[in-house]
């Protein structure tokens, strides 16, 4: 549906994005991934046809980004991140207004304006300036908006930022019922969010892609734990020496607790099988008080943040 | 055109749900009102004396109500055009671009002309309105007097063609900036110079003199408050329009590139 192919975009000297490749099923829900500034908007922006890439290729449903602008256009909703709206009109006028610009059949507008706002949450507006509006609801304004075509590709930039965490579950929600047909990337630089949406993720960074993945496999390749973390009951330094003993352990760190059952975390210099078996071997070989035994799970921003620095170095 | 009626029932919608067109249209109602009033009056008061005094009669030979009045009326209608009708235009793209509407607007499924149209359409029409507002002073004029009625309308033509190009002067200047003020400023500039350029004319030499009038805003104006079309004078008109419709375009363009 989506196919984009070493798209550059240069602003001046400064570089929007570089070498950018990746491309998205019909249908499938893309997360994009990245710290501020990382280039997520200027690919959504040319994806939506605001702007022209500096070399490239993009296309959508089978058409230019660039060439066939309009027939794009036609087919995509969009979802700015700062919620661009007419704060001068009222919601319904707005919404007919989009539609009739985004070609939905005249006779059809008033229908299909009234099913999104019940759809969206937003019949109880109707008699309400856009201006008037708090932050939450504009929201689903721009939500509406996006939809009001019936899009097979909705580009939906940081559609949570913002909100309050009710509204963020709901908006979420939102998204997640419109998919099936619909294409949909969406750019977070919240993980939990991506992760709890997407089937697939593009971690960007500095105008770069950094990793294309499941969710799932961005979290087994990488989570499968280089740490494993133990209360033991034991004197401390015979501890420590066990502990370090072991085969590959990399590190030990010793918490602060109780003196009968202190927190160690041992690291294995490799990270790919689980090692809380051979931690509580050595531990019950001893005869000492096991209390706790783990393997230290890396979240999805430790995933992020490892990426993001590992390539930058 | 679909699109472009879209565009331009917004425009004119937004122009009314802000209060721009009504402060506007008020302005300018009340200035050409007044100026009107001074106009007519000393006019009134001249016939009365010429009645009544035969010396002064000798002096202004027959008074004539199109000349006197009428045409004084249009070139004060001209000058207020010239101040006010900047503020009109200065929203039509830079409260977009600052907004960031202007990035919604272009991800629709709308040509950058049909956009440029519609929002020149839409000034052209809350002026249209401005210009109707001043016809009960004519009208007055054709009550207690008789004006030759051709003047009236060439002069409404004049009028309305000006108007355009001060419009899509405007409009030009608003897409070039996200800051209204400076769009004001930098139209009203503009307007202002090439209203003065006509009065250097004489200064200069005969070659360099005709060409600053024919660049004149004003001067071509001239002759359609005197009851003559011209075409050159029209085409002049239309040009101007024309010329600052595609700097927009492009400005738009160059705007996109840019981010």
């Amino acid at each position: 549906m989506i196919e984009v192919e070493h798209l550059t975009k240069k602003y001046g000297e400064a570089r929007g994005i570089n070498d950018v490749t990746f491309s998205v099923e019909k249908g499938e829900i893309l997360g994009f991934l990245g710290p501020n500034g990382a280039g997520k908007t200027t690919t959504m922006r040319i994806l939506t046809c605001f702007m022209p890439a500096t070399s490239g290729t993009a296309r959508v449903a089978g058409y230019d980004v660039f060439e066939d602008s309009l027939n794009v256009r036609r087919r995509i909703g969009y979802l700015p991140e700062t919620v661009p709206l007419y704060t001068d009109m009222q919601v319904p006028t707005y919404l007919k207004f989009v539609a009739g610009l985004k070609d939905v059949p005249y006779r059809e507008i008033n229908s299909r304006v009234g099913e999104l706002m019940e759809r969206v949450g937003l019949t109880h507006m109707a008699h309400k300036f856009i201006g008037e509006l708090s932050k939450g609801y504009r929201q689903r304004v721009g939500l509406a908006q996006s939809l009001i075509n019936d899009p097979e590709v909705l580009v939906l930039d940081e559609p949570t930022i913002g909100l309050d965490p009710k509204q963020i579950i709901e908006i979420r929600s939102l998204i997640k019922g419109l998919a099936g047909e619909r294409t949909i990337i969406l750019s977070s630089h919240i993980l939990p969010e991506v992760s709890a949406i997407c089937k697939r993720i593009i971690i960007i960074d500095e105008g770069r892609v950094k990793a294309i993945d499941t969710p799932e496999n961005l979290t087994t390749q990488l989570r499968v734990s280089d740490k494993v973390r133990a209360r033991i009951g034991g004197p401390k330094e015979d501890v420590v020496k066990a502990l370090w003993a072991m085969e590959g352990v990399k590190n030990v760190e010793t918490g602060a607790g109780a003196e009968d059952s202190l927190p160690y975390v041992v690291e294995f210099s490799d990270g790919t099988i689980d090692r809380s078996s051979q931690v509580a071997r050595a531990i019950v070989e001893k005869r000492w008080d096991l209390y706790e035994l783990m393997p230290v799970k890396m979240s999805l921003e430790d995933i992020f943040i490892k990426i993001v620095t590992e390539e930058g170095n | 055109m679909k699109n472009f009626i879209f565009i331009l029932v917004k425009e004119i919608r937004s122009y009314f749900n802000s209060p721009v067109a009504f402060v506007v249209a008020t302005i300018f109602a009340v200035l050409t009102g007044y100026q009107f009033y001074v106009i007519f009056a000393k006019f009134s008061q001249l016939s009365f004396e010429v009645q009544t005094n035969p010396t002064i009669a000798s002096q202004f030979g027959a008074l004539n109500v199109t000349e006197m009045v009428i045409r004084p009326f249009f070139n004060v209608v001209a000058v207020v055009m010239l101040i006010m009708l900047p503020m009109l235009t200065m929203r039509a793209f830079a409260e977009e671009w600052k907004a960031g509407t202007m990035e919604l607007l272009l991800t629709f499924p709308v040509r950058d002309e049909e956009a440029i149209m519609g929002k020149f359409a839409g000034c052209m029409g809350i002026f249209t309105m401005m210009l109707l507002l001043s016809l009960p002073s004519v009208a007055l004029v054709g009550y207690f007097g008789d004006p030759e009625w051709e003047v009236v309308v060439t002069g409404y033509m004049g009028l309305f063609l000006m108007g355009g190009a001060f419009v899509s002067l405007g409009i030009f200047m608003s897409s070039i900036t996200e800051n209204q003020v400076i769009a004001a400023a930098l139209s009203f500039a503009a307007l202002l110079l090439l209203y003065m350029v006509g009065y250097t004319a004489g200064l200069v030499g005969e070659t360099t003199g005709k060409v600053l009038e024919y660049l004149s805003i004003m001067f071509h104006f001239e002759k359609f408050a005197k009851g003559v079309l011209d075409t050159s004078d029209i085409i002049y008109y239309l040009i101007f329009m024309a010329l600052f419709l595609f700097l927009s375009m492009r400005s738009l363009e160059s705007k996109r590139w840019r981010g």
